[in-house]
């Protein structure tokens, strides 16, 4: 098919429609509106369908009803936007429904800005809306990569019936890369012998619902759900690492921070430190086995986040207290530069000797 | 002795028993909508979408698939099933505070996209399911558990007259309100029902039929006093009749 420029809003929304996505409701919101308008003009020359919802709510609930009868569905928004999506997902994980929902994450909080950030690290992976549940979370750092991803999300979905969510922020959503896509082939829409698609003729009606007003009965469903979150944590769990077998020290960043971490990275190598990279790109499941691989070995790990210092609550989980763990984070859409990163790295590692 | 069946359930609602209170018409509405579904022979080719509210346990009552919706968002699930599945029957069976409160948003957005669905908004003018607290629909000068001293208009606002307010958006095809406190009425309502179905059928857009019910659990009145206020104080302020017929142009 041959290289195509494209902006990552536009790479998700093709990306999608490439993993056989046909049915999209959305709200606009920046910094990912171009993935919405370009649904808008794609779907229906898929023979697919987009909807403009009346807001978020409105929008994860027809995702709810569509994802019920089966299809491949999905919706996008950002910060603001995801937040009022929570409700929805909640339901969908009870319910066992599988979707994409994908957050281009801007600075928060409340209105906050519309540049690119991190900061809803906490919401998406720790649950974000009510009940004990968790939703796998992709996080790519390249817009090529946002192809493989958005189809391996669709697939997590199908596989263990459940909401996925795809995170990306404001930089991914915006910057421009040549991108490759397969060609687009037919597929077929999987049966699922469950969706509620009328009876007809098939026996019994089929129930979606996410009520089970007995205690003990919805603590086995809880049960249920919890072994399903421990298959996804045993199976699921992707990563990349750089460079780490003979590091000193390790960064660890996800998205857009490890694009930039890694430039840095490279910097400081030239410079002579033995500095590695972790960058995890499922961050529910947190991938915790390269952290287990070095941390008896390593002198320390560094956060680098366009957070607060949220994902570095996960690291040091991972590490157990067996290195140290430091945290560098810009905040607000700030974007950290390489040099920035640079000097943290050399500040960790105790200076370079030229 | 040769016996004849004169009378039998219809196929339209499972064999599972009810949970509502003795006297409440949430269980009458249930069977004219099963009844109506049987009678059309589209069981099979319906999906219905229960909501929050005493009717949350409806997905276990009526005999077609069946899909939970959060509290008020019925209309956007049902949006959702209806754009993937046009030729299939799809109807939310939602109560006053799901609709006319939390979900109003979801409600008049998808009337006015004029989707292809049946509403079936029952209005007992209380929040029965969470201990009778005021609706949008509670009448001026109505006690419930969060207006003690009678709905006041100047404090709690004024009900919402839902049929009068869809009807006025070009969305709608069919709007009619009706009342189950008699047997005429009764009849009455379960043609509307058709009829909204009906024109769900014929694909012309967004139908609903607002049924006044009786909570005589929440009202504090035994079921025959519950018919009567429904007769004397609730039709009153949410007259009866067509209020949308697109095929006839508008009613009123
Ligand atoms: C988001 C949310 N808020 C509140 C509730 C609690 N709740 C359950 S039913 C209900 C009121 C339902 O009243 P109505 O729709 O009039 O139905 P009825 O019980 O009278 O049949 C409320 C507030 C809920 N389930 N979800
Ligand atoms: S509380 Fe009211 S609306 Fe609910 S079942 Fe009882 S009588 Fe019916």
């Amino acid at each position: 098919m041959g290289k195509v420029l494209m902006k990552g809003n536009e790479v998700i929304a093709e990306a999608a429609v490439h993993a056989g996505c046909k049915y999209f409701f959305g709200y606009p919101i920046t910094p990912q509106s171009e993935l919405v308008a370009y649904m808008a003009r794609r779907l229906p020359e898929v023979g697919g369908l987009f909807l403009q919802a009346e807001s978020e709510v409105a929008a994860i609930n027809m995702v709810y009803g569509a994802a019920g009868t089966g299809v491949r569905v999905m919706t996008s928004s950002s910060s603001p936007g995801f937040s009022l999506k929570q409700e929805g997902i909640s339901y969908l994980v009870g319910a066992e429904l599988p979707a994409l929902i994908v957050n281009v994450v801007r600075g928060g909080p409340g209105l906050g800005n519309i540049q690119p950030a991190q900061s809803d690290y906490f919401q998406v992976t720790k649950g974000g809306g009510h009940g004990d549940y968790h939703t796998p979370v992709l996080a790519p750092s390249t817009l090529q990569e946002i192809i493989d991803l958005t189809e391996a999300a669709f697939d997590i979905a199908d596989r263990y019936r459940t909401p996925v969510i795809l995170l990306g922020d404001g930089m991914l959503g915006q910057m421009m890369e040549p991108v490759e896509f397969k060609e687009l082939s037919e597929r077929e829409p999987e049966q699922k012998e469950w969706a509620t698609t009328g009876t007809r003729g098939d026996g019994k009606p089929r129930i979606i619902s996410s009520l089970e007003l007995n205690a003990d009965a919805l603590e086995k469903r809880n049960e249920l759900l919890q072994k399903k979150f421990a298959l996804i944590k045993q199976n699921e769990s992707r990563y990349e690492t750089f460079e780490t077998e003979d590091a000193d020290y390790i960064v660890t960043a996800y998205g857009t921070a490890a694009r930039i971490a890694m430039n840095a990275i490279n910097k400081v190598r030239k410079d002579g430190l033995k500095i590695g990279m972790i960058r995890p790109i499922t961050l529910w499941p947190f991938p915790e086995q390269p952290f287990i691989e070095t941390r008896d070995r390593v002198k320390g790990y560094l956060s680098v986040e366009m957070s607060a210092g949220q994902m570095v609550e996960d690291v040091r989980l991972a590490v157990e207290g067996r290195a140290p763990v430091s945290f560098f984070g810009r905040t607000g859409g700030v974007v950290p530069t390489q040099e920035e990163i640079y000097d943290q790295i050399i500040k960790l590692a105790g200076g370079v000797e030229v | 002795m040769i016996m004849k069946t004169v009378f039998e359930k219809t196929s339209g609602l499972t064999d599972n028993q009810t949970h509502y209170c003795p006297g409440c018409t949430h269980g009458i509405i249930h069977r004219m909508v099963g009844e109506v579904l049987e009678e059309m022979g589209i069981l099979e080719d319906t999906v219905g979408v229960a909501s929050v509210g005493c009717s949350v346990l409806s997905y276990e009552y009526f005999n077609c698939d069946m899909t939970q919706a959060a509290h008020g968002r019925a209309p956007a699930v049902a949006t959702g099933i209806k754009r993937v599945l046009p030729d299939r029957f799809v109807f939310t069976y939602q109560g006053d505070g799901d609709l006319a409160s939390i979900g109003i948003a979801e409600a008049v957005h998808a009337a006015a996209r004029g989707e292809n669905i049946t509403v079936i908004f029952v209005n007992n003018a209380i929040y029965g399911m969470t201990g009778g607290q005021m609706a949008p629909t509670t009448l001026v000068g109505q006690k419930t558990a969060t207006t003690p001293f009678g709905r006041d208009g100047s404090i709690q606002g004024l009900p919402i007259r839902v049929s009068e307010m869809l009807s006025t958006l070009d969305g709608t095809a069919y709007i009619e309100r009706v009342s189950t406190h008699d047997v005429p009425n009764i009849l009455k309502a379960k043609k509307a029902i058709r009829k909204a179905f009906e024109t769900q059928k014929q694909g012309l857009g967004f139908s609903m039929v607002e049924v006044l019910s009786s909570c005589p659990t929440n009202w504090g009145l035994d079921p025959n006093e519950s018919l009567d206020w429904i007769k004397d104080n609730m039709v009153p302020a949410y007259p009866l009749g067509v209020y949308k017929d697109a095929q006839k142009g508008d009613v009123r």
